[in-house]
């Protein structure tokens, strides 16, 4: 029997599964094949379970932060500081009319809420929650989480094509704009961290668990800013979040494709979104800032998770934040802003990042993983510089072609330049700049 | 008979079964989905077959990819999908026969090539897989392996890039 010391405390999960591996294989003398079919099963539930939990609880902080960002109080009522709301919420949900509207497709109608929420899920299964914490170590973890997102995509064309209701096809039209082209930056954006893993030691790169261990004397947002940047922009458009939320603009489509949903299948929808918005920042702290990596995590690896979830609150604020603070973008500058702006950095990021990580290896050898993570830092500031250099002269020369179209003499149209310029993200400025020189 | 081949046995009929109802079904955007059904089959004898990253492209690839722009070209017609009777044309017999000539050339490959052997559904360690990966990896760029034909694909498809551009494009 696996001996329980003060060590085995700050290892509770792993202790914990090394006792029921000995109470189930040697006390009741199970075959090993039924012990570990057991084991997973066990290992299944208790990721899905607490994975579906959260948005429980995320639902409620996203709508008490957004509150004090708009100066009001948020829920307030049910519980203390209104914390049952969302379960209030999931009870009045269970309790609506479940309506199928006439002429839709049934079987693929139903289906695709369930489909959503399973894709998101599923990407929960290779995520390290500390060390030898994992569903499942694949050694391709990273392409398995673009993989099983692609899921997400075909749930929310189902779900819009089977409505028999125009605003949910166009919201579906939509997801292909949106979804499959910012899909593009994302994998390429991913592979900075990989390469910066092999350069760090790890054996098999594309694990998550070792991208973790990889992290263990610096973080890879130092090594790799831009890709971070990157990887956390085009994740917020694919989970479809303002400033990215075209697939369900209400102002243009009502609710896009989820408009026929009702009751709990409308609830499935809301609980697949709110959990993938959730998992994107775990992801982001997983491979970018350190995911379970903290002080004191390997004498108690019990930490990692606080560290983990730490974390990924933290990036879930700024996703709130940034959804709380951007107007939508228009369709035509979020197509231009991945194609025009994304796309290319995304793919000089990956090049430079792969000739500067080799060229370490090669010519500095002995300065470890921090010196290496410095150099890449520099590179990517002079990167960072250099585009935002390229894009203001590309802006300069757009304002002035359209000065010389228009008459410079125009008044207010310079301080409306202004205020436009004040309101847009950078990113969506960029897009502007970019797209004016095609007209 | 070992459980990884009884799971075999389960994945192949489902995949083969919805492999026919891709043809088979009237509604061509259930056809669709059946593909995808079809194809995650694929991958999961990939993952029986130990050539896990094989599997995950598979997924980003085929489902992520090619059978999404699938459904959304069926979706822009859906009017005229929802009116069409007939599932075959004219020439069913002769794409019949090269599947089937097809299909028997494959086999008959296999079955009689001297040091032919089916790939065994054993387990092995991950370490023996991520060799194979950077095994992988290597030959697609060494001059004596696969690096002509990898570059021949590349070259491939930035000719299909350049002429969808090229067609898409706004004539001047």
């Amino acid at each position: 029997m696996p001996e329980f010391t003060l060590q085995s405390l700050g290892d509770l999960i792993v202790y914990l599964g090394d006792l029921l591996r000995f109470l189930l294989g040697v006390q009741l003398g199970l075959p090993e094949l039924v012990v570990g079919l057991i084991m997973n099963l066990l290992t299944v539930v208790i990721v899905a379970t607490v994975a579906l939990l959260i948005p429980v609880f995320t639902i409620w902080l996203e709508r008490k932060v957004a509150g004090r960002f708009q100066d009001r109080l948020g829920p307030n009522r049910v519980g203390p500081y209104g914390l049952l709301q969302s379960i209030a919420d999931v009870v009045k949900l269970l309790g609506k009319e479940d309506i199928t509207p006439a002429g839709a497709d049934k079987v693929v109608y139903n289906l695709a809420p369930l489909l959503s929420v399973v894709s998101v899920i599923a990407i929960w299964a290779v995520i390290p929650f500390g060390p030898g914490m994992i569903g499942a170590d694949i050694d391709v973890g990273i392409l398995y989480v673009v993989a099983i997102s692609g899921l997400g995509t075909i749930a929310i064309k189902m779900g819009g094509w089977s409505s028999n209701n125009k605003f949910a096809l166009l919201g579906a039209f939509r997801t292909v704009a949106q979804l499959v082209s910012y899909e593009v930056p994302m994998i390429v954006a991913l592979l900075i961290p990989v390469i910066i893993a092999s350069g760090f030691g790890a054996r098999h790169p594309m694990s998550m668990q070792e991208i973790v261990i990889a992290q263990g004397n610096v973080w890879f947002i130092i090594a790799a800013p831009l890709a971070a940047l990157l990887f956390f922009a085009t994740s917020i458009a694919e989970i479809g979040r303002a400033p990215f939320d075209l697939l369900e603009a209400e102002s243009e489509i009502v609710a896009g494709f989820h408009i026929e949903y009702t009751g709990m299948k409308f609830g499935m929808w809301m609980l697949g979104e709110f959990l993938h918005a959730f998992t994107i920042c775990v992801l982001t702290a997983v491979i970018f800032l350190g995911g379970w990596q903290g002080p004191g995590v390997n004498q108690w690896p019990m930490l990692g998770i606080f560290y983990l979830f730490a974390k990924s609150f933290f990036m879930y604020f700024v996703v709130i934040w940034v959804r709380s603070t951007l107007p939508r973008i228009r369709i035509d500058h979020l197509l231009s802003f991945n194609w025009k702006f994304l796309v290319p950095v995304s793919l000089v990021a990956l090049v430079v990042t792969a000739l500067a990580q080799k060229a370490m290896a090669e010519w500095l050898p002995g300065i470890g993983d921090v010196g290496q993570a410095v150099g890449l830092f520099i590179v990517n500031a002079i990167l960072m510089f250099a585009i935002v250099e390229f894009i203001r002269r590309g802006a300069r020369e757009a304002r002035a072609q359209a000065e010389a179209e228009h008459g410079s003499g125009e008044p207010g149209s310079g301080a409306h330049d202004e205020v436009s310029h004040g309101e847009a993200s950078p990113g969506e400025a960029a897009a502007a700049a970019t797209h004016a020189p095609a007209h | 008979m070992d459980i990884s081949q009884i799971i075999f046995l389960i994945v192949a009929t489902a995949t083969l079964i919805s492999a026919l109802m891709v043809v088979t079904t009237r509604n061509l955007v259930h056809g669709a989905l059946w593909l995808i059904v079809a194809l995650f089959g694929v991958a999961v004898v990939f993952v029986l077959l130990e050539a896990g990253f094989i599997a995950v492209v598979q997924v980003v690839l085929f489902i992520g990819a090619i059978a999404i722009l699938i459904i959304f070209a069926m979706m822009l017609t859906r009017r005229a999908l929802s009116d069409e009777p007939h599932q075959t044309n004219s020439q069913w017999p002769i794409s019949a026969l090269v599947a089937a000539a097809s299909f028997v050339a494959l086999t008959g490959l296999t079955s009689f090539l001297p040091d032919w052997q089916w790939p065994s559904l054993a387990a092995s360690d991950s370490a023996q897989l991520s060799g194979n990966l950077q095994q992988l990896g290597y030959a697609l760029v060494q001059p004596n392996q696969f690096a002509l034909p990898f570059q021949v694909a590349s070259v491939l498809l930035i000719v299909a890039l350049i002429g969808a551009v090229a067609v898409a494009g706004e004539k001047k």
